[in-house]
């Protein structure tokens, strides 16, 4: 087995590795090697090939791939090595690395601090407990989108959604643009999951009925999806009897959400929250096994590429100071709380003793709509630390509060602090 | 012509027709084996419990009794030979409360009579240390330490390509039509794929062997009652579950089973539901609703947020009266050398324990050839062993290692959840069975079945098969032609960005 030693190694080349690796260089560290399993760099960006990124941090609005590229140049200008068309099998808690590709069969990596950026994965709950049949046509939405986006075949004539996830929806105007007919998206909950900007652009624009509070009661087809049922659901999820429909359809698109993807991160013994699927992390980004580090979607799913490249630059940061060593003791950690109507927040703890110079960013989901004026604050018990005003909270919308510096003091006095979403 | 015909011709490639198919193939005969689907195994065969049967629930002196006992004795062999995933830890049937035991006793004696070894009741306590998630409430259990789990899709396709390694013809995607009958004996059959000639045909046709047997004229009285099954998959999670668990047995059926699977998950059910669609396999809200309640006797604490698949499978549930004097039974298997018409070998109601009973239905269908008059001559050259091909999550660093620096394609991911190498998708493309479609590399390889569902391999696996296969993506399949999984090609072209 091939041996090697770096100091950071990045799991993942999506926007979350690049930034990492790129940020790793800058903080000095020597080698900083990616590990992708992709023939290619760029993760889940490469099949997104509409406008939408970066509109945030590069003042301009790219396409996925373009947006990716960017990274990816800076990287390897600053000598970031990369193991392309690779795929990472186990991590050990010294952190050394098992991976496998093609071209140089099995290899072990030791690594003085690692970053996982291994992205997300499509949720597939819906699909496994949907009753009915089980023939071809029924898809994730990802799939579909690479399927189109990067294969170039187009996967039915006659399509159903099941959620209103972004993925779907850009893919239900994906799929329009090739011709297909999207009968119905359909969403359990009785909001959007998705962002109202995807909404507009990619349901409204195109007349593709969105229908709320609704779900998939059942596949019809033997060997291909000819039809699903779908019905009404009450306060409980239940299907409401007598308000089944069929609808004809050939495909059936599943867009049911975004889940952390961390087998890898799990087998280790990295410590993960339920809530978010991700790591526990505190505000560099260290998970609770001293070394290895996460950011991106792997630690929460993200709505913007550019916050995730945001996390990378911290992440990567970090794990650069301490491969060089630069770690004083034992740490002591402040508890941040989802509050009143929080879903979750990360970081999940601030370091005490160790906040960096810079603010940081706390990031969080409303577990409930509120389509008016909310605040957004930050609490030590009686005492409110932070606030800042939003036009509304949409749990498809991920809502961030600044903590800066002036804070901090406020934050070594305390021992949980508590955010919440609250109607102004 | 000459090469249309054939000495036997095995209808069906299911658990029971492959292991015929494997066990003719050990003597000088030309055989054919046909299958309506685009693979092996792929009916009832690939959708039921999994469980090798110790042979204490048939009806004493019926066939399905005798059949059961001796076809779990062959299994450890035939495990060794083939190279399937088979174990033997045994199976519990659990009594809650008191007024449940006398029915364990019940069962011994059932047991004893049909010639069970190693039956013993254990204490409520007992059962409780041996496994540790059961109902608090047990009171005693049965315990019958030859029950065993398998892979009932790896049992069969191993017989398969045994077959076909030993010079059988398998056929699939040939559905059977008619016989041909001279002079009341069947002399071909007429598929659609052709007519081929034979001095034997075998009905191994499941949920379909009352027609096949209509066809050459026997029993017109004999029907199948399809009987649907629901069953749900559990990951392994915190609740782990080493054995077999069954309920106190109701009139009516066995019960909902918890049971471990040999791939290290747990299976719960199945259901018990008549339906007049032979095909229909769906799996239904309120039928899975039932498995849970079924399972709450055993496991109480077993979670639904830990599904990772549902299935349904349909009992071919026959209505024959056990020939056995002094009997009164009338659900037997039918394995038969019928007197009406020549050349007919016919298994029908092949329900349950037939999985367990398939390795004896073989032999017995070898020995009633050979009552029949038939000179069966061995042949020299006859080999009894396939070796499995390597699935590399299993092996060790060092034999993966190994195993890329030999093909480096074992080094390329396919699937990210089960870990499957594109080596080990292209190794069953040109196996002695090609897997030529989806669902035949995912029974195989288990690709597609973890947390993912398919979502990361699928795209992956169909250029695989349209590169190895020679076909354009647009004709791979999910489960043979109408299952295709894409439509057209994007406006732009296929391809764009070039991957492979
Ligand atoms: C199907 C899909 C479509 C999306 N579409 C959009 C969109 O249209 N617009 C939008 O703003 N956001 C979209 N997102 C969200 C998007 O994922 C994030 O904005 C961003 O790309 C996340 O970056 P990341 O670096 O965290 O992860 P990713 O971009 O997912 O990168 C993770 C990388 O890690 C690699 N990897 C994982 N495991 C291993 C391993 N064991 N060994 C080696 N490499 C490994 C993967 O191959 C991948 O390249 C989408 C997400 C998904 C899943
Ligand atoms: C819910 C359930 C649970 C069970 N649990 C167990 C258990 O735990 N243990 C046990 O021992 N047994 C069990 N069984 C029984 C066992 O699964 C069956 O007895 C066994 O699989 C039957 O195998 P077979 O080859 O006869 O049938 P099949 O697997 O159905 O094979 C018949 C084949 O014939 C083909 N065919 C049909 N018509 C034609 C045609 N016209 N032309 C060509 N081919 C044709 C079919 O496509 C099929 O592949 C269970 C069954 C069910 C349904």
């Amino acid at each position: 087995m091939a041996k090697r030693t770096v100091d950071v190694a990045v799991i993942g080349s999506g926007p979350g590795g690049l930034a990492a690796a790129i940020a790793a260089k800058k903080e000095g560290a020597g080698n900083v090697l990616v590990v992708e399993r992709d023939v290619e760099m760029g993760g889940i960006l490469l099949q997104c090939i509409h406008h939408g990124f970066g509109t945030e941090i590069l003042g301009a609005d790219l396409p996925g791939p373009a947006y990716a590229q960017r990274f990816e140049q800076e990287a390897i200008s600053l000598g970031v090595e990369t193991l392309l068309d690779t795929m990472v099998l186990d991590i050990t808690p010294t952190r050394q690395i098992v991976a496998a590709s093609e071209s140089s069969g099995l290899l072990e990596v030791q690594a003085r601090s690692i970053v996982l950026a291994m992205g997300c994965r499509e949720r597939t709950r819906a699909q496994i407990t949907l009753p009915g049949a089980r023939p071809a046509g029924v898809y994730t939405a990802g799939m579909a989108q690479r399927f189109v986006n990067v294969e170039g075949f187009v996967p039915g004539r006659r399509i159903v959604i099941l959620g209103s996830g972004d993925i779907g929806m850009i893919m239900a105007r994906r799929l329009t643009f090739e011709g297909a007919k999207v009968a119905r998206v359909v969403e359990i909950m009785p909001f959007l999951s998705g962002l109202m900007r995807n909404y507009v652009q990619c349901l409204l624009d195109f007349d593709i009925p969105l229908q709320l509070g609704h779900t998939i009661s059942r596949i019809i087809g033997r060997r291909r999806v000819e039809a699903v049922e779908v019905v009404q659901v009450d306060d409980q999820w239940r299907p409401v009897p007598g308000t089944e429909e069929i609808i004809p359809c050939d495909t059936l698109l599943l867009s049911v959400g975004l889940i952390p993807e961390n087998e890898l991160s799990r087998n280790v013994g990295v410590a993960l929250d339920p809530v978010t699927g991700g790591p526990y992390v505190d505000e560099r980004f260290e998970t609770t096994m001293p070394g290895i580090f996460a950011a991106g979607n792997v630690v929460h799913v993200y709505d913007l590429v550019d916050w995730v490249t945001e996390a990378g630059y911290v992440a990567g940061k970090h794990a650069a100071r301490f491969a060089a060593g630069d770690r004083a003791g034992q740490l002591d950690y402040v508890r941040l709380e989802a509050g009143e109507n929080v879903r979750y927040v990360v970081p999940h703890v601030l370091t005490r003793d160790q906040l960096p110079g810079e603010s940081i960013k706390l990031q969080m989901r409303a577990r409930q709509p509120i389509e008016k004026p909310v605040w957004v604050e930050l609490r030590d018990g009686e005492k409110r630390l932070i606030r800042r005003a939003e036009r509304y909270a949409r749990p498809g919308e991920m809502l961030t509060l600044v903590l800066p510096e002036r804070s901090y003091e406020d934050v070594r006095q305390a021992e949980t602090l508590t955010v919440n979403v609250l109607e102004r | 012509m000459a090469s249309n015909n054939y000495d036997v011709i095995v209808i069906g490639a299911g658990v029971v027709g492959s292991l015929v198919a494997r066990a003719l193939s050990r003597y000088k005969l030309r055989i054919l084996l046909i299958e309506k689907e685009s693979d092996v195994g792929a009916g009832t065969t690939a959708a039921n419990s999994a469980i090798v049967h110790a042979g204490y629930d048939p009806v004493p002196g019926s066939l399905k009794a005798t059949l059961n006992v001796a076809g779990n004795r062959l299994w450890d062999a035939l495990a060794s030979d083939l190279d399937f995933a088979f174990d033997r830890r045994g199976d519990y049937v659990v009594a809650t409360g008191e007024q449940e035991i006398p029915h364990l006793r019940a069962l011994v004696e059932r047991g004893r009579r049909n010639g069970v070894l190693g039956l013993t009741i254990i204490s409520g306590d007992e059962m409780r240390h041996r496994e540790p998630h059961i109902n608090p409430g047990v009171s005693a259990a049965l315990f019958a330490a030859t029950g065993g789990i398998c892979d009932p899709f790896a049992i069969t396709v191993a017989a398969a390509e045994n077959a076909v390694m030993n010079g059988v013809t398998l056929l699939l995607e040939t559905a059977f039509e008619e016989f041909v009958i001279e002079r009341e004996r069947i002399v071909a059959v007429k598929t659609t794929r052709g007519t081929f000639g034979c001095r034997w045909a075998v009905n191994a046709a499941g949920l379909f062997s009352d027609e096949v047997m209509h066809h050459a004229g026997v029993r017109p009285e004999f029907t199948i009652t399809p009987r649907r099954g629901e069953y749900l998959v559990l990951d392994k999670a915190e609740i782990t579950i080493e054995t077999v668990l069954f309920p106190v047995p109701t009139p009516v059926s066995k019960g909902i089973v918890v049971a471990a699977t040999t791939h290290g998950n747990i299976v719960i059910g199945p259901t018990a539901h008549e339906i007049d669609d032979r095909q229909d396999t769906e799996v239904t809200r309120i039928g899975l609703e039932q498995v849970w309640q079924g399972t709450a006797k055993l496991v109480p604490g077993l979670d639904r947020r830990h599904v990772i698949a549902t299935f349904a499978g349909l009992r071919a549930a026959g209505n024959a009266r056990c020939e056995t004097p002094g009997v009164d039974y009338d659900h037997d298997f039918v394995v038969e050398i019928p007197q009406n018409v020549a050349g007919f070998v016919n298994l029908g109601g092949i329900e349950s324990p037939g999985l367990t009973s398939a390795p004896a239905i073989a032999e017995r269908v070898v020995q009633m050839l050979k009552d029949a008059g038939e000179r069966l001559e061995e042949r020299p050259d006859w080999n009894p062993v396939r070796p499995a091909r390597p699935r590399f999550r299993d092996l060790s660093r060092q034999e993966q290692a190994q195993l890329v620096r030999r093909d480096p394609r074992y080094g390329r991911i396919v699937c990210r959840c089960e870990t499957v190498m594109e080596g080990e998708i292209v190794a069953e493309i040109h196996a002695p069975i090609p897997a030529r479609t989806y669902d035949a590399l995912k029974r195989r390889t288990w690709l597609g079945t973890g947390r993912c569902q398919g979502a990361f391999d699928t795209p992956r696996v169909v250029s695989i098969l349209a590169r190895e296969l020679g076909l354009s993506p647009l004709e791979v399949t999910k489960k043979g032609p109408g299952s295709e999984l894409l439509v057209r090609p994007t406006k732009s072209g296929a391809g764009m960005v070039g991957r492979e």
